[in-house]
């Protein structure tokens, strides 16, 4: 049996308003990033419920991404100050447990910003290649 | 169950040219769920159209599925789609294979198989979509419009002309802005003043037009068609109902030695003054870091003679409420400081000015009459050499310049050239550039003029240093055509300074929650496509303030504003977002905790009756959202401990499903 490239699975949360818009410019400008990249569209960065992540870490993500509008840019003028507060708390446990600061991540992209957001994603893909296959908290009862 | 149908566009080869089509249409074909898939070239167009409604009749589809561009891009198409279909529009999912697919990956494995999971992953989600219905909110018919320059004038006069009530926000003591600074404007040459003053006086005379001048936009809530906004009227010790603009106090003031803003301090004002000559309101106001009376409370004269009986040295700040349905931002421009370009010697010399206050020298009613005579000495100059990129297109001085075009100051140095040589033709003119933008209608004929009519010399070329050495200003210089240093003895030098957007823009745009860009320009909903909305609604974009422009193309820009607005308060009733928050009130336990993450205030809490298993009733408290008022951000959703909050649309079962296809 031939052994696959390793390519790291990575969930990317995004906000509707600033960094999914940033990721459409990444489009429209083809500027590329790793395809192991999922966007998941979220109303607002605050929108993202902790269990999302650990749900996904536990589906066998390797890496998840926040990506909100800069701090004072919210849509919602506050949903990037609670998404910050709330993620660093989530991270810290989540390190605590084994998942490795670098596989998880809270950025600022704006919807001008698509070069940032290729850049963003091409470090945080190969941030999280570096460290291989997350086992800590994937559920084998989920992949039958 | 649902029966889902896929609908994988090919857009052309946008699409097709990375991303397997059929093999996505054939893979989606298994999912939970799916009764229908295919693939076509175009899908938003009209027969991509109806192959949707098509399949929503024949095979009785209670959601679907369209992998293709971005929904920020077709999103709204697709919903009406399936809304003639007799489908509900929320019940209608977007993978978005194009910008986030296949013009990101290079390769046509990994964009078909990224594309597989992208669409299982939009399935997944619209399994558990339910049917949503929007809101209604009324709409207050009444724009604001913030600043009162070119851009504001023309967006107050469309909006009210055509039967709406407008009020400008204008945060010095007179409307005009930057053009009634101008002496003539290019391509025409006609003078600013004489297309300008009878705009103003038009804005001053409409009845649906209101001016809060020398007024500041303080607060800000609501959304679309409701915003409450705080007016904060600044005291400027005249009432402006009694005041007639006759120019008596500003006369008689004994303060004369005051630096005149309008004329970029190059002559004096005195302490009660009246901006220039055209102002509207024509109303007077006194300057309080100036004035005596204010100061130290000796003087008193201007009330003495003001015969209306206008002067009141006790005016505080008034703040005025109001309600409107649009709010148009245009606050415009200003050209960047000089004070860090210490080469070009801005700060040393008086001789070196920049572009804006080469205008005010020219303008008749300038300090200099007219006259372009120097500001040192006041001698005729008789060798002008203009700079044209300071701090515009300045890759390497981002901290002092700017990287992006200022795209006006190439017209502009050539009306300047093309009238200094016009007026004095003894006068050498100089201009070094870096390339001539001149893409307008007639602008490169204009430009041709002042080189082949007019005999400036233009130099490709940057101007390296400016030395003043007694009365002459030594420039030195670089000619890139001919490949050698110049040195010129000029008497004037002219910069053109790159233009930033104004700085009340930011803490406006914080308020508005609009978006802006790096240089602090307010951000298009759609760089090509919504040009003048930004992207909050209700919220749109005049003029200067969304990137520089010349007087133009911010009027057309302003009556496409105004044309945005009219439609919007045309309206009687605008359909809300049901994308909103909502509890469930069964595990709602009135712990107060969405309440207060909410940012809107859409969280109530109420008590309700609820019968109990035991057939007792019981009496609790739980959390009620209103829709009209909830903008759907999620904050609750999190908050809530005991998950009872939920965001339609966005429903937490949703995205897991998401994050499960995605992991799987």
């Amino acid at each position: 049996m031939q052994m696959k490239e390793y390519k790291p699975l990575i969930v990317a949360f995004c906000c509707n308003w600033c960094s999914y818009a940033g990721a459409d410019l990444a489009g429209n400008n083809r500027l590329n990033y790793p395809a192991d990249v999922k966007i998941i569209r979220v109303p607002c960065s605050c929108r993202v419920n902790p269990m999302f992540v650990l749900r996904a870490f536990q589906r066998g993500a390797d890496g998840v991404i926040i990506c909100g509008c800069h701090p004072g840019d919210c849509h919602y003028t506050s949903g990037n100050y609670y998404t910050r507060r709330r993620m660093a708390a989530l991270f810290s446990m989540l390190d605590y447990l084994g998942i490795e600061k670098e596989r998880t991540r809270v950025e600022w992209v704006s919807a001008a910003e698509g070069a940032k957001f290729a850049a963003t994603m091409n470090d945080f893909a190969e941030k999280v290649a570096a460290l291989g296959e997350n086992k800590r908290l994937e559920d084998l009862r989920c992949k039958q | 169950m649902q029966r889902v149908g896929v609908f994988v566009c090919w857009c052309g080869s946008n699409i097709a040219g990375t991303v397997d089509v059929q093999a996505v249409s054939d893979a989606l074909k298994n999912e939970p769920g799916v009764v229908f898939s295919t693939n076509y070239q175009y899908m938003c167009s009209q027969a991509g159209q109806d192959i949707i409604k098509n399949a929503i009749a024949e095979y009785k589809l209670t959601g679907i599925v369209v992998c293709s561009c971005s929904p920020r891009m077709h999103e709204a198409t697709f919903r009406k789609t399936a809304a003639a279909a007799g489908l509900n529009p929320y019940m209608v999912e977007i993978a978005n294979i194009r910008e986030q697919c296949s013009w990101v990956h290079k390769d046509i494995l990994t964009g078909t198989e990224k594309a597989i999971i992208l669409g299982k992953a939009a399935v997944a989600k619209v399994n558990l979509n339910a049917p949503l219905t929007p809101g209604e909110t009324p709409v207050t018919k009444r724009a604001l419009v913030i600043g009162g320059g070119i851009a504001g004038i023309q967006t107050a006069l469309d909006i009210a002309d055509a039967g709406f009530p407008v009020d400008i926000v204008e945060k010095n003591p007179t409307i005009g802005g930057k053009m009634a600074q101008l002496d003539k404007t290019f391509p025409t040459l006609d003078c600013a003043a004489c297309i300008l003053t009878p705009k103003m006086v038009d804005v001053a005379q409409n009845e649906n037009i209101r001016i809060f001048s020398f007024s500041e936009v303080a607060k800000i809530k609501g959304f679309v068609g409701n915003f409450d906004v705080t007016i904060k009227k600044k005291a400027r010790y005249v009432k402006e109902e009694l005041c007639t603009g006759c120019g008596a106090c500003t006369e008689k003031c004994p303060m004369k030695k005051v630096p005149n803003e309008f004329n970029l301090g190059m002559d004096t004002r005195s302490a009660i003054y009246i901006p220039f000559a055209q102002a509207v309101p024509k109303v007077a106001r006194i300057d309080p870091d100036a004035c005596n009376m204010l100061k130290k409370g000796k003087c008193g004269i201007c009330s003495k003679v003001c015969a209306a009986g206008a002067i009141d040295y006790t005016q505080k700040d008034q703040y005025i409420e109001e309600k409107y349905g649009a709010i148009v931002v245009a606050t415009g421009f200003n050209p960047i400081s000089m004070d860090k370009f210490d080469e070009f010697a801005y700060s040393q010399s008086k001789d070196v000015i920049t572009s804006l206050e080469f205008e005010r020298l020219t303008n008749a009613a300038g300090p200099t009459a007219g006259k372009l005579l120097r500001p040192s000495d006041h001698k005729h100059p008789h060798t002008i050499v203009f700079v044209q990129c300071v701090g515009s297109r300045c890759d390497s001085c981002a901290e002092k310049g700017k990287e992006y075009c200022s795209k006006i100051c190439c017209m502009y140095t050539a009306k300047h050239a093309m009238l200094t040589r016009d007026k004095y033709p003894d006068t050498e003119v100089y201009v070094f550039y870096i390339d001539v933008r001149t893409p307008g209608k007639n602008f490169d004929e204009f430009y041709r003029r002042a080189v082949e009519e007019y005999g400036v010399k233009y130099i490709k070329g940057m101007v390296g240093k400016v030395t003043p050495e007694g009365d002459k200003l030594k420039v030195q210089a670089s000619d890139l055509l001919a490949n050698r240093q110049l040195q010129i003895d000029a008497d004037l030098v002219v910069l053109a300074a790159a233009i930033e957007p104004d700085k009340s823009a930011r803490p406006l745009a914080t308020m508005l929650t609009a978006s802006m860009d790096t240089n602090d320009f307010f951000t298009e909903a759609h760089p090509k496509l919504r040009p003048v909305e930004s992207p909050t609604a209700g919220v749109f974009l005049s003029g200067a303030c969304q990137g520089p422009k010349d007087i133009p193309e911010t009027v057309s820009q302003a009556g496409a504003a105004a044309s945005k607005v009219i439609g919007l308060l045309a309206k009687d009733k605008l359909t809300g977002n049901p994308c909103v928050a909502h509890s469930d009130e069964m595990m709602c336990n009135g712990c107060s905790t969405c309440e207060r993450v909410c940012p809107y205030g859409a969280i109530t809490y109420e008590d309700k009756e609820f019968r109990m298993p035991d057939r007792t009733t019981k009496i609790r408290r739980v959390a009620s959202v209103n829709p009209a008022v909830c903008q759907g951000c999620g904050a609750c959703t999190v908050a809530c401990p005991s998950g009872a909050m939920d965001l339609k649309g966005f429903a937490s079962a949703q995205i897991m499903a998401e994050v499960d296809a995605i992991c799987k």
